[in-house]
């Protein structure tokens, strides 16, 4: 009972960020005013830690499996993609290094900054 | 073989767990992180689609359940950042000039390659928005007038490649603190990424979780403004 409450929780949740997503004309999916939403429930102490954590927890555990259905639709669209291959290879694989080494140099650098700031 | 599979709804969601339960056993065996489970799984998956001729429509009908979860897992995403919301408050500035740094870069690096390959306006703004999450970057790419087929691959491609590459990237570059290890996955690599970055660690996958909304957004406005100079 205690976990389908927890996902009865989530599923109000989501369905919460939807309706949003309804009536707000901005290319924003609903899972992220519902992501928002919930998380202003945790803040605001309106809804308590536990009565939504394991059943998230178990969520997120098994996200990556989720995946799988929407990367294996690359069989559909390849026809698609393989007109633009050679370009579309070495701007993927070239930003998303270049994004991930400066959001994550950027970020210790000034973390340092902080932390020699405070001492 | 495709008759079978199109009219058993749990043939696509037992042929997507069999074979991550695949890549998992070899990510074990051999301890290496060319073995990601979720690569593999989905390499499998193809493979096993082109084998059998089973098409992947048949596949989905059953397999869309699995899909159907990322919505309440995105929004249970709010649960590990509940929990390190003390540890943003502390770094506030770090953390959002981090993701905007990294938000500017990616636009300005899609760009420049753009223009080097010299792609059309469709095919720039079809690539633009790369690096976030799906169910943002299709109605980004569909906004500016691009291919959302293609975007929508683009984007998974960018994720898995986040996945695997995450761990190495951060080590040989020498990204130390916890924080912005999360960060630098979720900016590049959305939801497939941050999928990595929850198994690094809980402060990798609540600040990975947090660029996803916030370079989502940032990117809704950026790619906007620069998808006019192509």
């Amino acid at each position: 009972m205690k976990h389908l409450k927890q996902y009865g929780i989530i599923a109000a949740v989501t369905f919460a960020g939807e309706a949003v997503k309804y009536f707000v004309p901005l290319p924003v999916p609903g899972s992220i005013y519902g992501l928002l939403i919930l998380l202003a429930l945790l803040m605001s102490g309106i809804l308590k830690l536990e009565a939504v954590k394991e059943a998230a927890d178990f969520l997120i555990e098994i996200m990556p499996v989720m995946f799988i259905p929407a990367a294996a639709g690359l069989v559909v669209s390849w026809s698609a993609l393989s007109k633009m291959l050679a370009p579309v290879c070495v701007i993927v694989v070239v930003s998303t290094f270049v994004v991930m080494v400066v959001t994550g140099k950027v970020t210790d650098w000034l973390m340092d900054r902080n932390t020699k700031e405070a001492e | 073989m495709d008759e079978l599979v199109r009219n058993c709804a749990a043939a696509g969601v037992v042929i997507s767990l069999t074979a991550y339960g695949i890549g998992s056993a070899l990510r074990k065996r051999f301890n290496t992180p060319l073995m990601n489970p979720l690569m593999i799984a989905v390499i499998l998956v193809i493979s096993f689609l082109l084998a059998t001729g089973v098409e992947y429509d048949s596949y989905n009908d059953g397999a869309k359940y699995l899909s159907y979860l990322l919505m309440p897992a995105t929004v249970s995403l709010a649960v590990p950042l509940y929990q390190k919301l003390d540890l943003l408050r502390k770094n506030m500035v770090a953390v959002f000039a981090g993701i905007i740094s990294g938000v500017i870069s990616s636009l300005l690096c899609v760009l420049m390659m753009s223009l080097l390959f010299g792609l059309s306006h469709e095919a720039y703004v079809t690539l633009l928005p790369k690096s976030i999450t799906t169910a943002i970057g299709i109605g980004v790419a569909e906004e500016l007038g691009g291919h959302i087929t293609i975007t929508a691959a683009v984007i998974i491609i960018t994720g898995v490649l986040g996945n695997v590459s995450a761990e190495a990237v951060c080590r040989l570059a020498k990204i130390r603190h916890p924080i912005s290890r999360g960060l630098a996955i979720g900016t590049a690599s959305h939801a497939i990424g941050t999928a990595k970055a929850l198994e690094m660690g809980e402060t990798e996958g609540a600040m990975s979780s947090l660029a996803i909304v916030v370079s989502g957004i940032l990117t809704v406005i950026g790619a906007s403004i620069l998808s006019v100079l192509i």
